[in-house]
């Protein structure tokens, strides 16, 4: 999830590719004399990634544009985190995870979820066969590396249920420590670091997988928030936004390659590690966390009543927010603006 | 299914084919056994390049390993300070042109308590030495190359990584060293060194097999360290290359390889650069525990061998064409002169014998069946030409027969009965020619109206001379019969007649009598001849007996005698030639004269044209189909008398 290499961005130059992009896209709208397309800044969470798909997707195909909007898309990263942009005004939209998003709204900051995308969580602890751990139990008295903050929550509520003590050692950006036997078992994104691990040479049979959400820790992850002032001022344009994201969604879902050379792109652009079957990986895995199997395509987006209490209720119980704030005020539905 | 082709066509069909399965054989030994060679030449040679790259890549490891390994020696056997330290940071950089940056992280607080972050940390910068200390924002703890070794507690060299800034990809050597505190070893730090990969880039670039051939370096995790394809460097592992390809073999492969492993992988492997076929082998650096494959392009490694297989093969076909030519060639020599001994026995069996056989001069098969051929045909001309004059011959001969019994039929009175007012005597004669005359002949004429002259003879020999010889005799008695002369000195003037022109020596049997119609007297001479029967009226039949006397026409001078027989009214004389005694059947039998007596018996009171064919139909009984040799000749006389009156 997190790299070395992510740090190091060729900042200016992108800068200068998605100026040069907002340019054209203004002189041709204004070009057709078309009404002024309304100004949206987004951040995503991280760096590019098909993590991402779908909204640089809206963005290239034009989608944006297509539902009035004026898209500019901002570079996330370790040391950008998006809740802070929307917090001083830097992006008006962004991803956020719904558990960090929930503290921050206790802790007073006023996000709104605009759409739940994630509905299930990729978060999972994997481990080597070979180290003899196959069920929860085996974990007693490993070397477990976790990533901190949000990424701990989980985990400890895994290990509570399950009254395993472990000795933590903090993850780092790379699962190389887990690679080199340095702990037993490490925290790894479904989407991500997992496909990291196969494509390091580790077959998936000889590795044993903890997906919290099988655990009754179903903690969705990436969402799209707004300030609340925000979206007071314009919900139109906050709706367009996140249609026009959901649409962007479905259509990399339905061209899978063309959606992964874009995201290329953009990596490539931000100078970070990029390969193509890991993308694919990658996106085939947010199909999978975006439209569980079995659920809706039209109803993209929305956030569940309980998994919105589940994870309340964790925080809560984890001593992470004082109380669990009500979810009217938390999530904002767009379907009134779905016709528009 | 080759029936209805030539003998030309079965030969190159069957020779051509046997050839080229021979040369198949051949050919494909050779490419295998080549191809064997040529495999196992690869093995050795690429160990020998492997392991001359391979070495030179240990040998820059292992003295950079040296390097923070004596650092961290020193720092857990000896007393510091800050400014010692720097020193000795200091010295690793500039000392060790391969290394390019140097720091000693400690652990937190452990260099100074106050301080939880403490890593000084020199690198290099364009041509001088800068230095930072890493600090709080860096958070070393989690990097890789702190907390790798920290929790294995060993050296470790770290994945590759992009340095700072300038994006020079690098690796580093991390050593954690540890101090006894109260009794216990702690970890104090780690000293770490990193160092370019451009250098173990440069060492694998040097690999070069042929064309296309190339090397590659792939890190403990799998991924590109170096590779011909920039793009590949740390973007791909060899496993995203093999879930791309969809190669689980390839991934087989990689996971030996980053196990450790030495490993030989025949024509498995795609080129990345080419996507042609390669041999690859891998060997692993031991000190990192990285990998190197050596890519060989198969084609290429081939190109000598199939250049040499396609002048072969070019050589064989040719061959297999000369070959096809040549028996065709000699197909055709042995063939042509077949082919036109063929039409030419086809046109000699239509009759065409002047038909040219091909000269062959070869003294094989084909040559001897020429000459025989040569051979049939002058025979057969000759032969023909034989057929044809003897058929010449014959036709004269026949001409010459028909010429012969022209004259004996022309000269033999045949009108029956002669003299139908005669009522004193009756007379009828039957002459049955054979296919070569025999010079029979018979006469009977009146000398005056009281005599009547028979005569019947045989001449000797057959033929025109044995006809002209009747008729003359013929001619003779004629012109020398008379009332008044005798028969005896009629056979003997008829005899010295002949006798004296006579130098073939030809001769005649005659019997002439004259018959005195009037009194039934018969006065006769016979000359050699068969005895004529007597048929009495009463039907006694008799042989006329007197000793016989010479033949006529072979002596002048011989005397015949006259003799007498009277015949009354009903008495009939039978006079016939040998053809009718000596008729023979095909049981070699003859009529003979008894036979002939028994036949007259039977027919004897019939009349005188009924008496000849009596006996004509029971010589032609006896014979049935048996040739004819002789002429029959036979004649009938019977005398009638005058009337009562007379009588």
């Amino acid at each position: 999830m997190k790299n070395r290499s992510g740090q190091r961005e060729a900042v200016g130059k992108v800068w200068a590719g998605v100026l040069v992009c907002l340019v054209v896209i203004l002189m041709t709208a204004a070009g057709y004399g078309q009404p002024a397309l309304k100004k949206i800044t987004f951040i995503p969470q991280w760096s590019p990634q098909a993590q991402f798909a779908g909204y640089y997707a809206a963005y290239e195909k034009g989608i944006y544009a297509r539902h009035g909007l004026n898209v500019k898309i901002l570079r996330g990263g370790a040391h950008r985190p998006s809740s802070e942009l929307l917090e001083n005004g830097e992006a008006d939209v962004g991803t956020i995870w719904l558990s960090t998003a929930l503290q921050k709204r206790s802790g007073g900051v006023r996000l709104v979820n605009i759409a739940q995308v994630a509905q299930r969580s990729s978060l999972m602890l994997i481990a080597k066969k070979s180290r003899g751990i196959r069920r929860p139990e085996d974990l007693e008295g490993k070397k477990v590396g976790l990533w901190g903050d949000d990424f701990r929550i989980q985990p400890t509520a895994f290990f509570k249920k399950y009254a395993i003590k472990v000795k933590v050692v903090p993850q780092s950006y790379s699962v190389n420590l887990f690679l080199r036997d340095g702990v037993d078992a490490a925290s790894a994104m479904w989407y991500n670091e997992y496909h990291t691990i196969l494509n390091a040479g580790i077959n998936a049979d000889e590795l044993t997988s903890f997906f919290y959400s099988d655990y009754g820790l179903n903690f969705p992850e990436d969402g799209i928030y707004v300030m609340e002032e925000t979206l007071k001022k314009d919900p139109a344009a906050v709706c367009a936004f996140v249609n026009a994201s959901l649409e962007g969604w479905r259509w990399a879902f339905d061209h899978p390659e063309e959606a992964i050379d874009i995201i290329l792109k953009y990596m490539v652009e931000a100078n970070v590690p990029a390969n193509k079957v890991h993308q694919r990986w990658m996106l085939e895995r947010m199909k999978d966390v975006i439209i569980p199997s079995g659920s809706d395509r039209a109803a993209m987006g929305v956030l569940k009543k309980e998994d919105y209490e589940r994870v309340g209720k964790e925080l809560k119980e984890g001593g992470l927010i004082a109380d669990v704030p009500g979810m009217d005020a938390f999530a904002f539905t767009c379907a009134g603006y779905v016709q528009k | 299914m080759f029936k209805n082709k030539g003998i030309a066509f079965k030969l190159v069909l069957f020779f051509t084919l046997s050839s080229a399965a021979i040369f198949a054989a051949i050919f494909s030994y050779n490419y295998l056994v080549s191809r064997r060679m040529i495999q196992k030449g690869i093995e050795e040679n690429s160990a020998n390049l492997i392991t001359t790259t391979t070495s030179r890549i240990e040998v820059l490891l292992t003295s950079t390993q040296k390097v923070p390994q004596n650092t961290a020696y020193l720092l857990e056997n000896t007393n510091y300070d800050e400014a010692e330290l720097f020193k000795v940071i200091y010295a690793i950089v500039e000392k060790n042109p391969e290394i390019y940056g140097a720091a000693v992280a400690f652990e937190p607080y452990a260099f100074d308590r106050t301080k939880k972050y403490f890593a000084p940390y020199f690198y290099r910068n364009g041509e001088g030495i800068s230095f930072k200390y890493l600090d709080r924002f860096y958070d070393y703890f989690h990097w890789d190359w702190y907390q790798i070794p920290r929790e294995l507690e060993q050296p470790q060299w770290t994945e590759p990584y992009f340095g700072e800034g300038g994006g020079v990809l690098m690796s580093s050597y991390a050593v954690p060293f540890y101090r006894v505190v109260d009794g216990t070893r702690r970890l104090t730090g780690v000293v770490v060194v990193d160092i370019s990969v451009e250098e173990l880039r440069k060492i694998v670039s040097s690999i070069r097999i042929l064309r296309s051939g190339y090397g590659f370096l792939i890190s403990k995790n799998g991924t590109f360290v170096t590779h011909p394809i920039k793009e590949h460097i740390m973007n791909e592992t060899i496993f995203s290359i093999a879930e791309e390809r969809k190669d689980p073999m390839l991934r087989e492969t990689g996971r030996r390889m980053i196990r450790g492993e030495t490993g030989y992988s025949a024509g498995s492997v795609k080129s990345a650069v080419t996507g042609k076929t390669c041999i690859m082998t891998y060997v692993p650096i031991k000190s990192n525990g990285w990998s190197l494959g050596v890519l060989f392009p198969y084609d290429e490694l081939m190109a000598d061998i199939t250049n040499l297989n396609h002048v072969v093969l070019a050589l064989g076909i040719g061959g297999l064409i000369l070959l096809a030519l040549a028996v065709v060639f000699i197909a055709r020599s042995i063939t042509r002169p077949l082919t036109e001994m063929a039409d030419i026995a086809g046109r000699i069996g239509t009759g065409d014998l002047e038909a040219h056989v091909p000269e062959v001069r070869t003294k094989d098969e084909v040559g001897r069946l020429a000459s025989a051929l040569d051979c049939m045909k002058t025979s057969l001309k000759d032969y023909i030409r034989e057929i044809t004059d003897t058929t010449a011959a014959r036709q004269r001969m026949e001409s010459e027969l028909k010429i012969a019994r022209n004259i004996q039929m022309g000269i033999l009175p045949k009108e029956f009965p002669p003299f139908p007012d005669r009522k004193d005597f009756d007379i009828h004669a039957l002459t049955i020619p054979a296919r070569e005359v025999g010079g029979d002949f018979y006469d009977f004429f009146l000398i005056d109206r009281d005599h009547l002259c028979i005569v019947i003879g045989d001449a000797s020999g057959k033929g025109i001379p044995a006809a002209i010889f009747m008729a003359f005799t013929k001619t003779l008695i004629k012109a020398k019969a008379s009332v008044s002369i005798e028969t005896g000195v009629l056979m003997e003037e008829v005899n010295d007649e002949l006798s004296k022109g006579n130098p073939a020596d030809m001769f005649i049997t005659v019997f002439c009598a004259i018959l005195n119609t009037a009194t039934g007297e018969l006065r006769y001479t016979n000359g050699g001849h068969n005895p004529p029967v007597i048929i009495r009226r009463t039907g006694d039949l008799s042989y006329l007996d007197g000793p016989g006397e010479l033949v006529v026409g072979i002596m002048e001078g011989t005397r015949y005698t006259t003799r007498t027989l009277a015949l009354n009214p009903g008495d009939g004389l039978f006079l016939y030639t040998d053809g009718v005694t000596e008729a023979m059947n095909a049981a070699g039998e003859i009529f003979s004269t008894d036979r002939l007596k028994d036949v007259l018996a039977t027919c004897a009171d019939g009349d005188v044209s009924a008496i000849t064919a009596c006996v004509g139909g029971a010589i032609n009984d006896f014979c049935k189909d048996a040739p004819q040799y002789d002429d029959i000749t036979m004649m009938a006389v019977r005398y009638e008398g005058t009337g009562s009156g007379n009588g």
